[in-house]
Order: structure tokens, then C-alpha cells, then sequence
């Protein structure tokens, strides 16, 4: 218990000292999470509400499909891109591992089936009988799909949230394609584990702990958003 | 189509390194305790201003650095395992196998010493006799340099080390002595790591000083033909500036300010003959 008041001290003193390593680290994982979460909504955003819409044989199978990816071991997803991104690699003339846009491309793969998974869901508990009803209204396939989406907004906000959460809390996925090289690729959960290795444990909580205070800060401005109109 | 379009957005968000940026890069790939112990943190930036090369670290297992190297993924090796590093060598993966320095390892245990290995002169005998007494040991069992030096030690003591008392961690070595801590075990580690967990550990030093605990450290060039895109002049400069006289004096006076003693003894020119 001690040593997490320790930590607590030492996050305050990191922060309030304004230590500039540590500010860079919590806006690099701010950076990189961000990222990632936007491009997999650029990918999910459209493949949940088309899956949610479509009938096709087989469609069972494909959500199946990424409803396991919504559980995505992040090591497996770490493993399997490190082994594309190595110079030896199907992409390894890139040369993208080790930088943070490394990172970004792993935890897309890691978020991008949960925001797709969450999506589809959303579309879909909309009562089917009122996109009937929009199109005999005259309403265009693209516009029924705004208005579902719109309609949908609450359960999306969610998905965003969550594909978040999945990205910015993941380690051994930015470890193993990231290599948590300092100032270049080191996050906050990398740098967890490192500082808990050198036995720094109270540098290792106080850095949990900016990470909890991060993911809370996003939240309620993305809750601030999802809940605006009612509270 | 669309991996190249996601890839090009996250160039636009000016993540990415400018492409080619990397031919100004060496990847070294080396092991926990370098990075662990701090030197790294010295020792690098002090290469990238003299070079202007950027120096990408990649600390893992000794196992796993010698792997990545030998499939061309880095472009210089730090390690600490002579003898699969000689292997690699014959095997014409890495070349150009010099000496940087050493620290030994130690073998430590709970404050009662509950059979008596302390004042052992020889690591083999105080192994022995844990294992004949079935005592609890924590190996790392994750083919790193110090579990290498392990196996060789129980190969030497003449014991196939299996059964409930020894204990595979599979972890570094700052996680390990916390389960050799909280599980009131014996367990071997190198010197450095042991000092900076002095504050949360209770495990004194029960064996040290024989040869064969000597913890030696190499650096070594890639083989071009490892595969494509192998930073051969990168790699070369690092491997120059690691046992740089400049260098190795700074090697020579590191964790004095902090433990009181150096961490490391640098021994650039000598060759595994000296220590044999």
C-alpha cells in the first residue's frame, strides 16, 4: 500500500515538474492510440453498417468472424505484424518497424474489428421496420443510412470508446512492433513494463496511473459528447 | 489498396519516419540488462552525436537478439552468451566477434541460507547441492545469456535440473528475482540487476567469484547475406565505438555514482583466451 502512495507522489512530481520525458510519452501514446482508433473507424464505421444492412450467404460466418476479432490477443496481432514488417517481410521495404506508425498499423488491427463488431450491432438493433418505412418515404439508400447512423449515435460513441480503450491499454502488441525505443516508440504501457524490470516500481505506478487518468480524460469527453443533449 | 491508403493517412499524420530515413539508422539488438542497467542510455546517445546515426535498441533475450540478427532484422549485436555466439559465428551469421566487457553473475538465496551453499568456492558444487536437496530455484528459462550460462553450469554439475523445486519464471531477470524473493528461493543473476534491486529484495549473495560465473559481453557485425537492407557500415561504426577507448572508459566508471562500484569491467582487445 505504501508503495502505491509512493507512486502516487511520484506521478504528481512527474507531472507538476513538468518532466519532459514523461510528457512525451503520454503524447506519444495519446498520438498513437488516437490515430489508430480514427482509421479504424474509417475501416469499421462502413464495414459494421454494410454487414448490418447486407444479406448474403455466409454473412453469419463473416460476423463470426469479426466478432472474434473484437477479442484480438494483442501479441498475436504484435507477432503477426512484426513478421510482415520485417525487412525480410512482405512489407519490409517500408521500413516501418520500429517507428510509431508501426504501432498505429497494429492497433488499428487490434481496434478496427471491435469498432466494425460494435457498429454492426448498432445498426442493427434500429428496428428494421423503420428503414422500411424511410425508403417508402422516398428516402435514398444513402440517406436511410445517415439517418440509421445518426439514430445509431449512442451504441457508436460506445465502439469509439471501446476501440480506444482496446489500443491506448495494450502492451505486447506496441512492444514487439514498437521495440519501446525511448523517444522514438516508447509508450505508457511500454514503459510500465520497463520501469516494473528495472525495479523502479514506483516510476511503474506513477506512470499506470497518468494512463488510467488519460483513458478517464478521453472518456468523459467522448461521454460528454454521447450523453450532451440529455444532461 | 486500401493497407497502402491507411499507410499513406498515416504518413499525413506525420507519424511516420520520411521514408529512407532508416539507411541513417542502426537497429541494435541486444539484451535486457544493457538497456536494464542503464548504459545504454549512456552509451548510445553518445554514439548518435558523435555519428549523427540514429540508434534504434532492441532489448530482449539474448536468444532472441542473436535470432533477430541472424534473419537480418538488426544490424549490430550487443550479447552475453560466448558460447552460442561462437556458434553463430561458425555459422558465418555473425562476423567480426569482439570483446566489450564483463560482470559475473552470483548466485544469491533467502537470508537462512536453508542448505548451507555459502562460502562455496565453486558454483557447480553450491548447484548440486540444491538440487540434491530439492530446494527451491528460479531459473529465467527464457534462453537469455544468463539462462545459457544456467544450463551450462547445471550441464557442468553433472544434474538434469527437473521437478517442483525448479521453477521457470520465463521472464526478465527484475521479475524473476521477485519470485525468487517472494518464494524464498535461490536463484543465479548477474551483479548489475541484483544491485538495483537492493531496495526490494532480501536475497544476499551466496556464491560469487568462480570463473565460470564471469558474464562476458560481445558486440558482432551481421553477415550482409543475413538478408536485405542490412545496415553493414551502421552496424561496423557501432561496433567500433563500443570498444573505442573513449568508450570503454566511460564503460569503465558507470554505476560508481549510483552503486558505489562499476557495473562493468571493460576489456576491448582481449579475446575469450584471457578468461579462460
Amino acid at each position: 500500500m505504501e508503495l502505491i502512495g509512493q507512486g502516487l507522489l511520484q506521478a504528481l512530481r512527474l507531472l507538476v515538474s513538468g518532466d519532459q520525458e514523461v510528457w512525451q510519452i503520454t503524447w506519444l501514446s495519446l498520438r498513437i492510440s488516437s490515430t489508430a482508433t480514427l482509421l479504424s473507424l474509417i475501416v469499421g464505421i462502413p464495414l459494421g453498417t454494410a454487414l448490418a444492412l447486407a444479406h448474403f450467404p455466409g454473412r453469419g460466418f463473416v460476423v463470426s468472424l469479426v466478432n472474434t476479432g473484437m477479442g484480438l490477443p494483442p501479441v498475436v496481432v504484435g507477432l503477426f505484424v512484426t513478421i510482415v514488417l520485417w525487412r525480410n517481410g512482405l512489407l519490409g521495404m517500408l521500413e516501418l518497424l520500429y517507428t510509431p506508425a508501426a504501432m498505429v498499423l497494429a492497433q488499428l488491427v487490434i481496434a478496427a474489428p471491435v469498432v466494425t463488431g460494435l457498429t454492426l450491432a448498432a445498426v442493427q438493433q434500429v428496428p428494421e421496420k423503420f428503414r422500411l418505412q424511410m425508403l417508402a418515404l422516398g428516402a435514398s439508400r444513402a440517406q436511410m443510412v445517415w439517418t440509421l447512423l445518426k439514430e445509431a449515435r449512442l451504441p457508436m460513441l460506445a465502439a469509439i470508446m471501446a476501440g480506444f480503450g482496446a489500443v491506448i491499454s495494450e502492451v505486447g502488441a506496441s512492444l514487439m512492433v514498437g521495440g519501446n525505443i525511448r523517444g522514438s516508440t516508447r509508450v505508457l504501457t511500454t514503459a510500465t513494463v520497463l520501469e516494473t524490470s528495472k525495479g523502479n516500481f514506483d516510476t511503474a505506478i506513477a506512470l499506470s496511473l497518468i494512463l488510467l487518468f488519460l483513458m478517464f480524460l478521453v472518456n468523459w469527453v467522448l461521454t460528454w459528447i454521447q450523453q450532451g443533449r440529455r444532461a | 489498396m486500401l493497407l497502402r491508403l491507411l499507410l499513406v493517412l498515416v504518413g499525413a499524420l506525420s507519424l511516420a519516419a520520411p521514408a529512407g530515413a532508416q539507411s541513417n539508422t542502426v537497429i541494435l539488438s541486444t539484451t535486457t540488462s544493457t538497456q536494464d542497467s542503464g548504459l545504454l542510455d549512456v552509451l548510445v546517445p553518445m554514439f548518435e552525436k558523435k555519428t549523427g546515426v540514429t540508434v534504434k535498441t532492441i532489448s530482449v533475450g539474448t536468444g532472441q537478439a542473436l535470432a533477430l540478427a541472424a534473419r537480418g532484422e538488426a544490424d549490430v549485436a550487443l550479447v552475453h552468451a560466448p558460447s552460442v555466439e561462437r556458434k553463430y559465428v561458425e555459422e558465418g551469421k555473425m562476423q567480426h566477434r569482439r570483446l566489450v566487457m564483463y560482470n559475473d553473475f552470483v548466485i544469491i538465496g533467502p537470508e537462512d541460507d536453508p542448505v548451507k551453499i555459502k562460502g562455496l568456492t565453486k558454483a557447480t558444487d553450491a548447484l548440486k547441492r540444491i538440487a540434491e536437496t530439492q530446494s527451491r530455484f528460479v531459473s529465467r528459462g527464457d534462453r537469455s545469456g544468463t539462462h545459457v550460462l544456467e544450463q551450462g553450469l547445471w550441464k557442468q554439475a553433472g544434474v538434469d535440473p527437473k521437478g517442483a523445486w525448479y521453477i521457470e519464471s520465463g521472464q526478465g531477470m527484475g521479475q524473476t528475482l521477485g519470485i525468487a524473493n517472494d518464494r524464498r528461493a535461490y536463484t543465479i543473476t548477474d551483479r548489475g540487476t541484483w544491485l538495483a534491486f537492493q531496495k526490494r529484495i532480501s536475497l544476499p549473495i551466496l556464491v560469487e567469484k568462480d570463473k565460470p560465473l564471469l558474464n562476458i559481453y560481445s558486440v558482432m557485425e551481421i553477415n550482409p547475406a543475413n538478408g536485405p537492407r542490412v545496415n553493414t557500415a551502421g552496424g561496423k561504426a557501432f561496433a567500433d565505438f563500443m570498444v573505442a577507448p573513449e568508450t570503454q572508459a566511460v564503460i569503465k566508471i558507470f554505476g560508481v555514482d549510483k552503486y558505489g562500484q562499476p557495473l562493468f569491467v571493460p576489456i576491448a582487445g582481449k579475446t575469450d583466451a584471457d578468461f579462460r
